[in-house]
């Protein structure tokens, strides 16, 4: 089988616009309504782990305040731009919170950083940190997002900050909007021909460039 | 369970295979089309990469976007298994370590394997170092089997020459990506040959190969092949010999023990259907292992009976002794030229496009043998926490603006340097040689069983100071390299406090050497054709009959001797109806 054969068998072929058009749909399934069902089991997905998927779809970890708090920092996090949406326009915080269902020892860290988040601003604004104004929500996020700068007594915040800057960067550019933002234009049939000629110039490297 | 009830199969098989993956499969083709019947029992249940794999899904298919909580390598990857099963422990004597990852399910870890595919070379067979044991065959021997391994299976790669990395029957590879044209350039300045990579997928169609597709360039073997492209012990072995109508396959059967008479010959095997728990018995003439080189081990060592007091093939006390992996280490980074690096698919082949295999002058090493270098990065398909070392590295590089900056940071910045960053990554693995020892072994636990009453394994390997000066002198090269290429290193540079970054035994997943074959009834457990010595219609054709490994990955080697051993058993029949 050649590989016209190959993507006829795949239903590639004629192709990457089918599949990118199923893609989608399935896409606005997924993140247009987070939950999963039955319908939504992919093949090769093993029983365990679909049950898995939908129990733990079923279940709410974060208050509605905590979410609040979630999608403000994801915002701030990763904010719309001229090249794409925001972190929540990709709904990272509902990403967030499946994965503290999925990994549940990542919850006191979480949990306890939106609190100590509040608490900060308390004693500083005396408001929580979604009530505080906006430059006061970024003084407060700028002590804890540079972490070889921060003050020591910064440093929960900032091992709190850490992990929701790399949970809302998961999210992000994982999602069908982050993906395209990124420049990802892999995960279509092809053929790999090797490096493109303007690219290996640009690098210094010519066509013969050899591996020895 | 009042009326515990045993069924006994009616047929008598020619053949019993337990085990699909590569030596199992590779038996069970030889054989089933010799015109053998043969049954070919598997742990795991069936798996078609036609229409299981998850190859083509999107990070945002998973909800956990391919995070690794459920599949150790994450959503997408087509092993059914891992480290830990439920209901099916192992353990390990205190103070000893070892990892082992299993895969439950028709082609076992085939179906996932990085489909680098070495050669043993003639000095892996028969060694000049004067520490590490010979095998019984030489690789004059073996050739032949691998010459039709590479016919019948399809490997990239290109004729180089060099001795101990022999040369096979190639198509070609894929050319270098950007980031592996400037690995090739720094390993040069640090004297480390870069050839191209060694792989067993199909970049070009062939006469001698059919029913595959031919490599479409996703990147994704790791997630099996759906128009069969890749070399999977299911879609290229097993599923091919259930159509000569002369395989039968049960899944969902997980093997308890060898049953023998009273001459001590192998009569069939008995296995508990793991969905009902229905205990089964049926008969075999011959009984072939492959179920990886622990697993048979263990079915070895818990198949006991008057005739096999310490278990069948156990005369000389040696099965689950001189277990060894590949030691492993590795070093990540990125290249400040690549960052802003121009959007384009490089996705290539799942396997690698270029390696290092062993090289230079070894008389002042202190250690025997070597490794080879596996290189990544590039712009791959996000996945879960694929961005997570960005923020921890963008201060030690100017800004687009040229200016200085602090790591980590928010909002728009950041956002931009994400994308900066994307694709910049480069990384390499060493794979080496680990020793094969009597004093690493895995044994039968005395007290505990797992949850179908089979006594489980208990584990005890130590690395030794030759492993841990191989780590060392690979965490010495892999900063050369790093340096030659221009980039920055960004992960942990591991020191003697950490082993130099030596992975856990068993973490490399390439355990062989449990049922070490040769010569001599008294210091090895098969013959020099895969034979249990002490019971000759048993034989084992996972890793378990590797004497000792080289720095090369397992799988060509096991594929070549389960055919060879397969057409042993042939031969031997042929004599006996003559």
């Amino acid at each position: 089988m050649n590989r016209r054969d190959s993507l006829k068998a795949l239903g590639l072929l004629a192709a990457g616009s089918a599949v990118a058009t199923a893609a989608c749909k399935d896409t606005k399934k997924t993140e247009a309504n987070s939950s999963v069902d039955d319908a939504d089991k992919l093949p090769g997905v093993q029983d365990f782990e679909h049950e898995r998927n939908l129990s733990l779809q079923k279940e709410t970890f974060f208050t509605e305040h905590e979410m609040a708090t979630i999608t403000v920092l994801a915002d701030i996090i990763i904010p719309k731009d001229e090249h794409s949406g925001s972190a929540s326009d990709a709904e990272v915080p509902a990403f967030i919170e499946f994965m503290m269902k999925d990994i549940p020892s990542n919850q006191t860290a979480m949990r306890g950083g939106l609190k100590w988040l509040d608490m900060q601003c308390q004693k500083r604004y005396a408001n929580v940190f979604i009530k505080c104004k906006a430059a006061e929500q970024l003084a407060l996020v700028d002590d804890i997002a540079y972490p070889e700068q921060a003050k020591p007594e910064m440093m929960q915040g900032v091992a709190f900050f850490s992990l929701m800057r790399d949970l809302t960067s998961s999210g992000f550019f994982t999602s069908e909007l982050g993906v395209k933002d990124l420049g990802y234009v892999g995960n279509v049939p092809g053929v790999w021909n090797g490096v493109p000629a303007d690219v290996l110039k640009a690098h210094g490297f010519d066509e013969q460039s050899s591996l020895s | 369970m009042s009326a515990f009830q045993i069924k006994e199969i009616p047929e008598v098989y020619d053949a019993i295979v337990v085990g699909s993956g590569a030596g199992g499969g590779m038996a069970g083709y030889i054989l089933a089309n010799a015109g053998l019947k043969v049954l070919m029992l598997e742990a795991g249940p069936f798996f078609d990469p036609a229409k299981d794999a998850l190859q083509m899904r999107w990070p945002w298919e998973s909800p956990r976007r391919g995070a690794s909580t459920i599949r150790p390598f994450g959503d997408f990857d087509a092993a059914y298994g891992g480290w830990q099963l439920e209901g099916e422990p192992y353990s390990k004597v205190n103070g000893t370590e070892f990892e082992w990852f299993r895969a439950r399910m028709l082609g076992g870890r085939t179906n996932h394997w990085g489909r680098i595919s070495l050669r043993m070379g003639p000095d892996d067979f028969k060694p000049t170092d004067g520490i590490t044991d010979a095998w019984p065959i030489s690789y004059d021997e073996v050739k032949p089997f691998y010459d039709r391994v590479d016919r019948m299976i399809g490997i990239y790669g290109t004729v180089e020459g060099i001795r101990n990395e022999p040369d096979g029957i190639f198509m070609k590879p894929p050319k270098p990506r950007l980031n592996e044209l400037y690995i090739a350039r720094g390993a040069k300045k640090a004297g480390v040959p870069v050839i191209p990579g060694r792989g067993a997928v199909l970049t070009e169609a062939s006469k001698e190969i059919k029913g595959r597709g031919t490599c479409f360039y996703c990147g994704q073997c790791g997630r099996a092949c759906k128009v069969y492209g890749d070399f999977s012990s299911s879609s290229c072995l097993v599923i091919p010999a259930m159509k000569t109508g002369n395989l039968k396959v049960i899944d969902n059967a997980m093997v308890r023990e060898v049953l023998s008479n009273a001459e001590g010959l192998a009569t069939g095997v008995s296995y508990v259907d793991t969905k009902s728990l229905q205990e089964y018995t049926v008969r075999g003439k011959t009984i072939i292992l492959g179920a990886s080189a622990c697993e048979s081990a263990r079915l070895l060592l818990n198949s006991k009976s008057a005739a096999h007091p310490a278990g069948i093939a156990n005369s000389s006390g040696l099965v689950g002794k001189y277990l060894h992996d590949s030691t492993g280490a590795g070093l990540s980074g990125f290249l400040p030229q690549l960052l802003d690096r121009k959007r384009y698919n490089e996705d290539g082949t799942g396997s690698v496009h270029i390696y290092s295999p062993w090289w230079g002058d070894h008389s002042k090493l202190q250690f025997p043998r070597g490794y080879h270098i596996e290189y990544g990065g590039g712009m791959r398909m996000p996945s879960y926490g694929f961005m997570n070392w960005v923020p921890s590295v963008n201060g030690q590089v100017p800004g687009s603006d040229g200016q200085a900056k602090q790591a980590g940071g928010y909002g728009a910045a950041l956002k931009q340097d994400y994308r900066r960053f994307y694709g910049a990554n480069v990384g390499m693995a060493g794979r080496g040689t680990a020793l094969a020892r009597k004093d690493n072994y895995c044994e039968i636990d005395p007290t505990k069983v797992d949850k179908y009453g089979i006594p489980i394994l208990r584990f005890h390997y130590k690395w030794a100071n030759e492993e841990i000066q191989q780590a060392k002198h690979m965490m010495d090269t892999f900063q050369e390299i790093m340096h030659g290429m221009g980039a920055i290193i960004t992960s942990k540079i591991h020191t003697a406090d950490t082993l130099y970054g030596l992975e856990a035994p068993g973490k490399i997943i390439h355990e062989g050497g449990t049922t070490r074959m040769g010569n001599d009834p008294k210091t090895s457990v098969l013959n020099k054709w895969g034979q249990a010595h002490d019971c000759p219609n048993v034989y084992v054709v996972d890793a378990g009959p590797f004497v000792q490994q080289g720095d090369k990955n397992l799988t060509w080697t096991i594929l070549a001797l389960s055919m060879r051993t397969a057409e042993y058993i042939l031969e031997q029949k042929k004599k006996l109806n003559s």
